[in-house]
């Protein structure tokens, strides 16, 4: 078998057999400590600089970001982007209790269905897990109330977050996903899919010089719900 | 396989320099790459020792390389997907052909892979009925003028605008045939209309992968496109194609690394979907693929292990030493021959295809060391190189006319008085040609260097050994 093979062929470049018991332990151990190793200075900064830190590097990644201190703004924030960028009131909304639970019903002009992105949705609103300040950039985990297609298929995608969720390093929001989540299938925490999204899709195959708007969204934007009073920049 | 085109390097790159179009795409790009690394590590002040750190976490996993397979493997099956294992191009592409049948595919979408490349799986699906479907920008335009990608991830680099509009007008003839393109941006919006439809249609997606993660199963794609993940999320089968070498222990340990991918590759601090793929869709799920299939292939690595080459294993193909390469740099991917081209292509094809096969590739460097000085994971090319030199000269595969030369030099070299007296007589006859005029333009027997620059003429006051003596005289130096 080739399983067997490719074993056996890595062992004998190793010049040894499988590993013994106890180096075994040894490494199931750092797979359970799953020890960090140096993490970059510039996320390491007091809450409200980690959080100007995320919005400077989503804008920097051409992302766009807005502010609001209550959760009942967010649907006017939500009309108000889709105007001023030229776009119909009309989304496809990720199923998730959070987003369900915001009184769309203050603006009736906009129109939304909560289920998975079909290739005809313009615009999608996205359930923001969690963030990376050091490089702008989202944690999108999949499950039924966050669907994938959502961060893919619409050419504007809008992401909700919580500033709370705004985490310094990559390491800091795994171990958030490690502590909060368990798969129905494998018993572990990683669902069927995770995407840092950072920024808007391009390219830059043609001469090597960057274009938005491949694949993906072309734009992307993100409006901030303001719930932890030790990251709102000072007074 | 693809076929090899390596031994005719010295050809393939003398038609390089002659291709006016390529020179003008070299030209173009070559900086954009150097500059926009240089920014990204600049604003990164943990950069230098993020690549010891890298160096370490490569070597760490090499050495306990079959643990982590293993490990990773049942991870990748507790999380309901499925690993393939293969030793060689033939089976993988077996395997992918068999999962594609049962699937019943008509099509399949293709995310950028340099594996896929090497074990030639696109051909392999086309005899047999599929039609698979490049979805990379670069790669679909590559597959649109059956050529291979010249760069590991820019695979159009040797291609200008014009040959895009070229291109998109020859083949989308449903389009009206007199559109203009004024931007970059209208070639790009046109594949993107194209290539929607095909995402629909498509009934397995193939990625390739740039990590895969032990501790959870996974396997993680970076793009800036969303073209891998449009190909793993919309068809029912996600099939990831990764070579052994790509595992690495946890999180923690990709998430390091892939600080260093995207600031060594195209100089972004992070590239815009890094995507981590485990299993296929959980009850619940309104969306990914029903089967996740991983074929995990071999196709000569297991034998570097513990060889010289292994250190080349490190490589997580950020194209960061090709990017910075002098030879590279004049001649383009395509005269390399085979799928990886630049330093990292001229020690790891020989690797894999033989040195027979390959000699040339190791010769092909100026020994600058710039590509061991960008590398992420401090992969010590040169060196790499040269123990490939010297397997060549053991294998007398090198010309009789080169192993002469090398032998008279080793003749002297080994008697340093004869050494300098021959340097004395010659740098003595060369100033006496030279007649006091800086360089010569041609010169009997030197016409290889001659050919295309100056030969530089003797300075006055002799040799180093004689300068460097006088100057210990005068007491100058010590």
């Amino acid at each position: 078998m080739s399983r067997d093979a490719i074993l056996h062929s890595i062992r004998r470049g190793l010049k040894r057999g499988p590993l013994p018991a106890d180096q075994r332990a040894m490494l199931d151990g750092r797979l359970a400590t799953h020890p960090r190793h140096l993490i970059p200075a510039r996320s390491r900064v007091p809450r409200p600089e980690q959080v100007a830190l995320f919005i400077h590097n989503v804008e920097k990644e051409f992302g766009s970001v807005d502010r609001v201190a209550d959760a009942a703004e967010i649907p006017g924030a939500v009309a108000d982007y889709l105007a001023a960028q030229n776009l119909a009131p009309r989304f496809v909304m990720a199923p998730n209790p959070e987003l369900r639970a915001l009184p769309w019903a203050d603006k009736p002009l906009l129109e939304f269905e909560a289920r998975r992105a079909e290739a005809s949705d313009a615009v999608s609103v996205q359930h923001g897990y969690a963030a990376i300040a050091e490089t702008g950039t989202l944690m999108l985990p999949s499950d039924p109330a966050r669907p994938t297609t959502l961060n893919i298929l619409a050419e504007t995608e809008i992401v909700v977050l919580r500033t709370s969720r705004i985490h310094g390093a990559y390491e800091e929001a795994w171990d958030t996903l490690r502590r909060e989540r368990t798969d129905p299938v494998s018993g572990g925490f990683m669902p069927r899919n995770v995407m840092l999204v950072t920024g808007p899709s391009r390219s830059a195959d043609i001469e090597q010089t960057l274009e938005l708007g491949a694949h993906g969204p072309r734009r992307l934007h993100i409006i901030l719900l303001d719930d932890d009073p030790a990251a709102m920049p000072a007074a | 396989m693809v076929q090899v085109t390596s031994p005719a390097f010295k050809q393939n790159a003398a038609r390089a320099l002659a291709d006016a179009g390529l020179q003008k795409a070299l030209g173009k790009a070559k900086g954009a790459f150097l500059q926009r690394r240089a920014e990204a590590v600049g604003r990164l002040p943990e950069f230098e020792a993020l690549r010891d750190i890298g160096r370490d976490i490569k070597n760490h996993t090499l050495a306990n390389l079959d643990f982590y397979l293993e490990t990773y493997a049942a991870n990748v099956e507790r999380a309901g997907g499925t690993v393939h294992w293969c030793s060689t191009a033939d089976e993988a592409r077996a395997a992918v052909l068999e999962i594609c049948r049962k699937a019943g595919a008509k099509t399949v979408t293709k995310g950028k892979s340099m594996i896929s490349e090497e074990i030639a799986v696109n051909d392999h699906l086309e005899k047999h009925g599929i039609t698979p479907v490049e979805t990379d920008l670069g790669e679909y335009i590559i597959q649109l003028r059956h050529e291979h990608p010249s760069h590991i991830i820019a695979p159009a680099f040797h291609l200008n605008r014009e040959d895009w509009e070229a291109d998109f007008r020859r083949m989308h003839t449903d389009l009206d045939p007199n559109r203009v393109f004024n931007e970059r941006r209208d070639i790009l919006a046109e594949a993107r209309t194209k290539l929607r439809s095909r995402f629909l249609a498509a009934d397995v997606g193939i990625t390739g992968a740039n990590f895969l993660i032990a501790e959870t199963g996974s396997s993680v794609i970076v793009t800036n496109e969303g073209n891998g993940d449009l190909t793993q999320t919309l068809p029912r089968v996600h099939i990831a194609l990764a070579s052994i070498e790509k595992v690495v222990p946890t999180l923690e340990d990709a998430t390091s690394l892939l600080r260093l991918l995207a600031r060594s590759a195209t100089g972004q601090d992070f590239s815009v979907y890094t995507t981590f793929s485990t299993g296929a869709r959980r009850p619940g799920d309104l969306d990914g693929p029903e089967e996740y299939h991983v074929v995990l292939i071999d196709n000569g690595r297991s034998n570097m292990i513990g060889s010289e080459f292994q250190e080349m294993l490190r490589c997580i193909r950020c194209a960061a030493c090709m990017n910075h390469c002098p030879v590279y740099g004049a001649t383009g991917g395509h005269a390399y021959g085979w799928v990886y081209p630049g330093p990292m292509g001229s020690v790891l094809t020989p690797s894999l295809v033989g040195i027979d096969k390959a000699a040339h590739l190791p010769n092909a460097s100026t020994f600058c060391g710039k590509c061991e000085s960008v590398c992420p994971v401090k992969i010590p090319l040169p060196k790499l190189m040269r123990h490939w030199r010297e397997r060549e000269f053991e294998r007398h595969l090198t010309p009789t006319g080169m192993r002469r030369g090398l032998g008279l030099w080793a003749w002297f070299a080994r008697r340093p008085g004869m050494y300098r007296l021959a340097t004395r007589m010659g740098v003595g006859a060369l100033s006496l040609l030279a007649r006091g005029k800086g360089a010569f333009r041609s010169m009997p027997l030197a016409g290889g260097w001659t050919k295309g620059r100056d030969l530089p003429a003797p300075e006055p006051g002799g040799t180093f050994m004689a300068r460097y003596t006088k100057m210990q005289r005068a007491g100058t130096v010590r």
